[in-house]
């Protein structure tokens, strides 16, 4: 099972946890159309690293940030709610990550 | 290949059938507090209690038959023998007057389980993903958690005794879930 680490209580199992979409969302300052849309809609989706918002639901109940590598769904960072978000770590060189649900298999 | 014959004939570390491997059974009705509050409110409320609640992540702290229970870095479960509900509640109340804190009466929302015998941890493995071994999860932590389908408050009180505290409604899965498990470890 995967450990996801809580910044209070340590690793613990994946089970305990809620994701709660992206994390560092700035809300749009402007009241106009393209700046709510960019607030409530629009995300980066990126491939690689991506900060996100989980909650140990079944466990402190804190909301907490994490960087997650959306490749390999590795955790590689967590920290509290309010901390700046950690530089990611470099990548890992093509061809040596796990590709794990990356749905870059090559087919037979 | 592992010869097929040693796995028959390898004695079994627990004969089938022994009882007093592990047993499940309710706990005397108590009295239980969730309590809310930053470090002055909790500096308060354990003053009031007669012991300070622990501040290191899942784990509690006990004195006499009071204890509180670590549950997030600003709540803690209070336990307490059932007769002194309304006592303990005033007295804490007292104690943080103009502080801000939450304290909530929940004796009769949870239901208590003691689950006792050197195959508690497997029992309780059969639904919780914690690593119950005594280096990861020594006496005194406690933790909410999940078991089977419910969340559940988990506390060890000895090497082979966890106690479990879970909101009255689940109670009867949790515990047929847990006799189920049971017939399991043979």
């Amino acid at each position: 099972m995967l450990l996801i680490p809580c910044p209070y209580c340590g690793p613990r199992p994946e089970l305990e946890f809620r994701n709660a979409g992206h994390a560092h969302i700035a809300r749009a300052t402007a009241a106009d159309d393209q700046g709510w849309a960019e607030t409530l809609f629009y995300r980066d989706n990126p491939k690689g690293v991506i900060a996100e918002r989980w909650r140990h639901f079944s466990g402190c109940g804190r909301f907490f940030n994490a960087l997650r590598d959306t490749v390999s769904d590795g955790f590689l960072a967590s920290y509290r709610v309010g901390e700046p978000r950690p530089a990611a770590p470099p990548p890992i060189p093509e061809g040596e990550a796990p590709r794990i649900g990356a749905g870059e298999e090559p087919r037979p | 290949m592992a010869d097929p014959s040693i796995a028959r004939t390898a004695p079994r570390a627990d004969p089938p059938g022994a009882g007093a491997l592990v047993s499940l059974g309710l706990v005397p009705p108590a009295t239980r507090f969730s309590f809310r509050g930053d470090a002055a409110a909790a500096d308060g409320c354990g003053r009031a209690l007669g012991l300070a609640l622990p501040r290191v992540a899942c784990r509690s702290a006990e004195a006499g038959d009071r204890a509180v229970l670590w549950l997030g870095p600003d709540e803690w479960l209070v336990l307490a023998p059932e007769a002194e509900t309304v006592p303990l509640f005033a007295a804490v109340e007292a104690a943080l007057a103009g502080v801000p804190h939450a304290l909530v009466d929940v004796s009769h929302r949870q239901v208590g389980f003691a689950v006792l015998g050197r195959l508690a941890p497997a029992l309780l493995n059969a639904g919780c993903p914690l690593d119950l071994d005594l280096s990861a999860f020594p006496i005194g932590a406690c933790t909410r958690t999940v078991l089977a389908k419910c969340d559940v408050v988990l506390w060890r009180r000895g090497p082979d005794a966890f106690r479990l505290e879970v909101n009255r409604s689940f109670a009867d899965y949790l515990a047929g879930t847990l006799r189920v498990a049971e017939r399991g470890l043979g």
